[in-house]
């Protein structure tokens, strides 16, 4: 059929295909005319469970901690309120883990969001364009007079995240799927997310490692990015930074600060 | 800036020349050796590195999902404890139970 005319299909067939209060479009119909509502529920099972699917896909790790009913149901509800917006499904469940933060059923769970977003951030960084990571050698050449200018570029699979619970411990704990242990979840953790080549790493950052990082990777020059990460906790350590961000490959280039 | 926390060229070049000799040291080895210096190191400076499991969690699109599953809509489903999430401790005794409040 022409474009114009498909569109206006799926105007009238797609509204409700996630409201199951809606009754199925006049359009659906059997052989002798008459209304088709088993017909378009099929329609309607596909499209919910592949996208619950989808979700259990990008977040095995949300799913292995609260079991997979429980993962479906509120899976479920993300689902019918926040249909993709893309047709590229494993850019889908970005809103996940705001939606799990909020969910009446999983507040005795605070971490689960935070577990959520380096899941998601693990995804973005496997998709992320391949980039070849800083040599160290780059900043042997730069004069120690110049050092607290230089502005490093992050890599494309570089995040930072953030979580007021042990998000990194129960995530490293439950990834893999082997047993785990009794994880005390109060500890306040953040996560850094790399993919220097092909496989994904994740691993926590220091004490005001994550503003250090976060710094650097909007620009800053070194020595102000320092200077926040000290401010932020006097247990930075500056030469421990640097050498875990290189060895992670959190960067891919490095600048004089006025010479862009 | 604050004045207090700022970071002199001196104590900048001090943390950059440690930071490189902790880096140099896995520089003219064979890529084995290289690998295995690295991984030893980010143990050391970044605690523990997960690496990813990219054959089993590459996220969705590579099959044709859903069409055999029944998606039991309405209220038909329990808050049934069926994961790790009950080892998962914080102050107080709170655990991370799944059932409804």
């Amino acid at each position: 059929m022409p474009p114009e005319q498909h569109l206006s299909f799926a105007a009238t067939f797609a509204p409700a295909l996630l409201d199951p209060a809606r009754t199925a479009p006049a359009i659906v119909t059997g052989p002798n005319g008459k209304a088709a509502g088993k017909r378009y529920a099929v329609y309607r099972n596909n499209v919910t469970v592949s996208l619950i699917e989808a979700l259990a896909a990008i977040y095995p790790t949300v799913q292995r901690i609260t079991g997979p009913d429980f993962f479906r149901a509120m899976a479920r509800f993300h689902v019918r309120s926040n249909p993709p917006t893309s047709p590229l499904l494993f850019d889908y469940g970005h809103d996940f883990p705001d939606f799990i933060a909020q969910y009446e059923h999983a507040q005795t769970m605070p971490w689960l969001a935070g577990v959520a977003r380096i899941e998601r951030a693990w995804l973005d960084a496997y998709h992320a364009c391949d980039a070849a990571p800083l040599s160290p050698a780059r900043l042997s050449a730069i004069v120690p007079d110049q050092l607290a200018e230089i502005v490093f570029t992050p890599h494309p699979a570089m995040r930072i995240i953030r979580s007021p619970f042990a998000a990194v411990t129960i995530f490293a704990a439950n990834r893999d799927g082997a047993p785990t242990a009794r994880i005390d979840a109060s500890t306040p953790e953040d996560a850094l997310i790399t993919r220097p080549d092909v496989e994904v790493a994740v691993g926590h950052l220091p004490p005001g490692g994550a503003v250090f990082a976060a710094c650097l990777a909007s620009g800053q020059p070194l020595g102000e990015a320092a200077s926040a990460a000290l401010e932020a906790s006097a247990d930075f350590d500056i030469a421990t930074n640097i050498a875990g961000l290189i060895e992670a490959g959190a960067f891919t280039s490095l600048a004089l600060g006025d010479v862009p | 800036m604050s004045a207090k926390h700022a970071v002199t060229s001196i104590v900048l070049a001090g943390a950059m020349s440690t930071a490189l000799a902790s880096l140099a040291a896995a520089g003219p080895l064979t890529k084995a050796e290289a690998d295995a210096a690295v991984a030893a190191k980010k143990e050391k400076c970044f605690g523990v590195a997960l690496k990813g499991q990219n054959d089993c969690a590459a996220g969705p699109g590579t099959t044709c999902q859903g069409t055999s599953t029944v998606d039991f809509q309405g209220n038909a489903w329990k808050f049934v404890q069926g994961g790790t999430c009950t080892s998962i401790e914080l102050p107080g005794g709170k655990k991370g139970s799944l059932k409804p409040i």
